[in-house]
């Protein structure tokens, strides 16, 4: 960039902390779709739907594919399909309005700047989505830019794609289980005992890790961390402080809470199965 | 990526040849994670309202895929807006076919409240669209009980037996005795397998965050089940009171029944003797059976389709208390034993 003697080039941070947060709905939406790519296509464009949080941050929650056409110099966006399936989704959850874009594929290109023009004519500051299908650099990449104008003095000069930090955490995909949605195939959804089984050795395996660090630094084979030790006392005396006996009974009751739910849903069983009986075996001679 | 668009032609193509004239039963419902994300947010957004949506797939031999769904807006209690709900269908089916999603209906899901599914507007919408469809599932989902860490997911269908009772209306005694019906056999649940593309387990592998605890753990080691077992527990006493509103109904029934019955004999008894004394003047005897008389009217048996819908309910009420108490059992004895180290 060639510049005067007085005008500076001026680049303008983002004033306010802008970021992104993906829920995981989005990114398997986005390699469906690309998997279902026409054949002709390299990659697929699209819009992403979401809302706006009162911290400034942008929480994109759905997304829909459209079709579009791609050549070296030129990008058609089939605008028709987009308004067809943005008023076919705001009837469901009319909340959901758009917050920008995205496309699968390594970086920004050349074409991707004419297409975050036309968003940006449909919502003040679009979010451009990069989720990296070719798995360049060996890595799964998955960006968030906005575009943020470059002028010097008073003139827009250009525009420049700056990317916005990513809270990818995936709450409601940890809900469900990593393990359902990390293999190809799961051939039985697991019951609740397992899940409870799985959940309780991971709790055992932390125990286990923190009592063996105490006793390290304890030892003195660890250089002790007062954070971290801080967080364990605090832990620890989390635990509210009742007498052995007081616990005993508050546990015992649960425990007699519970039973007494089981035994009342025996005699019910009992009572169904003897109805049953009753209604299909009298016969009027 | 081409190659997962070529082995799904070429099983579309596979199925479209062969022209079975009996399809095998149907064992399987195989699920791809992005159509239980899809379930899970509409669901767990509009809770506690029930929702629906359409279910999207193929249908290939004894598996049901199901590829993509997606939801329904909320329908008003309004006849003019059936018309709008239908275009909205077509409208997104057409679109997704642009994008080379699968077009073809296999079903619809729905969420429910602590698993008070079985209505009669169930065996309804299962008769709708098997008329159109030759088979088709139906997903349950519960977003209470998944907040207690569980994935609260379930495939339904109605049995073949049930359906053919139901589109001929014969809900009595004797049919359900002749085809040994009873009320476990109206739903069958399929078992579901997810699969996944390998692109998505690839994404998902790398994302994986690397603590230790997930959010399920957090879920699932919650101590407070009380408000779901209290709700569920008032939803199984209403049930109850149903279920002994049935009984008395079918009691009534029989009770009068049987006094219809002796009631007919007491007639016919009097009807023979005035035929024997008509013989005896040389008359003609009169018919044993006088079909304008009242007490020779056929009472009208209650269906008992009611009766099993709720049985069903309350067999499913009392399953969800006993594997949450079991739950709480663990999380109990896991809490003594903590506090004793």
């Amino acid at each position: 960039m060639a510049l005067a003697d007085q005008t500076v080039l001026q680049f303008f941070p983002l004033s306010t902390s802008l970021s992104a947060k993906v829920h995981p709905l989005v990114i398997f939406n986005i390699c469906d779709c690309f998997v279902r790519r026409p054949d002709q296509a390299e990659r697929v464009i699209g819009t992403l739907l979401g809302s706006l949080l009162p911290d400034g941050t942008v929480d994109i929650r759905n997304s829909y594919v459209v079709p579009h056409n791609e050549s070296s110099d030129q990008v058609a966006l089939d605008i028709d399909y987009h308004h067809n399936m943005l008023s076919s989704h705001q009837k469901v959850n009319p909340k959901e309005v758009i917050v920008g874009w995205f496309s699968t594929g390594f970086g920004v290109t050349g074409g991707s700047a004419l297409i975050h023009e036309f968003y940006s004519r449909e919502v003040a500051n679009p979010v451009h989505l990069t989720v990296d299908t070719g798995f360049t650099n060996g890595e799964a990449s998955i960006k968030a830019f906005v575009s943020i104008n470059l002028s010097l003095g008073d003139q827009q000069l250009a525009a420049q794609f700056q990317e916005i930090p990513l809270d990818l955490r995936m709450v409601e995909a940890e809900r469900i289980g990593f393990d359902i949605l990390k293999t190809t195939a799961v051939d039985k959804l697991p019951t609740d005992m397992e899940g409870m089984e799985a959940t309780m050795e991971r709790l055992l395996a932390l125990i286990d890790d923190t009592c063996k660090y105490v006793d390290d630094v304890v030892e003195g084979h660890v250089a002790p961390d007062n954070t971290i030790g801080r967080f364990i006392s605090d832990t620890v005396s989390s635990i509210p402080k009742i007498s052995p006996s007081a616990f005993d009974k508050l546990v015992n009751d649960s425990l007699q809470d519970q039973l007494l739910l089981l035994y009342l849903s025996s005699i019910t069983r009992t009572q169904l199965s003897l109805a049953e009986k009753l209604n299909t075996a009298a016969q009027i001679l | 990526m081409a190659n997962a668009a070529a082995a799904a032609s070429r099983s579309f193509l596979q199925v479209a040849a062969t022209e079975e004239a009996v399809a095998p039963p149907l064992r399987v419902v195989q699920i791809e994670g992005l159509v239980i994300l899809k379930i899970i947010k509409h669901c767990t957004e509009f809770s506690p309202a029930l929702v629906t949506g359409q279910l999207l797939g193929l249908d290939v031999g004894s598996v049901l895929e199901v590829t993509n769904c997606f939801p329904f807006p909320i329908r008003e209690e309004d006849e003019e807006i059936e018309a709008e709900g239908a275009n909205y269908q077509l409208e997104m089916m057409r679109c997704l076919r642009e994008v080379n999603v699968d077009n073809n209906t296999v079903g619809w899901y729905q969420s429910t409240l602590l698993g008070s599914y079985q209505t009669v507007e169930l065996i309804e919408t299962f008769m709708n669209y098997q008329e159109n469809i030759k088979r088709c599932v139906c997903i349950i989902y519960d977003p209470s009980k998944s907040n207690q860490g569980v994935l609260a997911l379930k495939a339904l269908k109605l049995s073949d037996s049930f359906m053919e009772l139901y589109r001929n209306n014969e809900f009595n005694g004797e049919k359900l005795r002749e085809k040994n019906l009873s009320w476990v056999d109206i739903f069958e649940e399929i078992p579901i397998k997810v699969s996944n593309s390998a692109l998505i387990s690839a994404f998902m592998t790398e994302l994986e965050a690397d603590s230790p605890v997930t959010q399920s753990d957090y879920d699932r080691l919650q101590l407070s089940t009380n408000p779901f077992m209290e709700r569920n527990m008032e939803f199984l006493i209403d049930c109850m009171d149903d279920l002994s509103m049935e009984q008395q109904k079918f009691q009534f029934y029989y009770r009068n029944l049987s006094r219809q019955q002796a009631q007919q004999q007491t007639w016919l008894q009097k009807r023979r003797a005035d035929n024997m004394a008509r013989k005896a003047a040389g008359e003609e005897p009169l018919p044993e059976e006088d079909p304008s008389n009242p007490i020779f009217k056929p009472l009208p048996e209650p269906s008992r389709l009611d009766s099993y819908l709720i049985t069903n309910q309350v067999s499913n009420y009392c399953n969800q208390i006993n594997s949450v108490a079991g739950q709480s059992f663990s999380r109990l004895y896991l809490m003594k034993a903590l506090h004793e180290n």
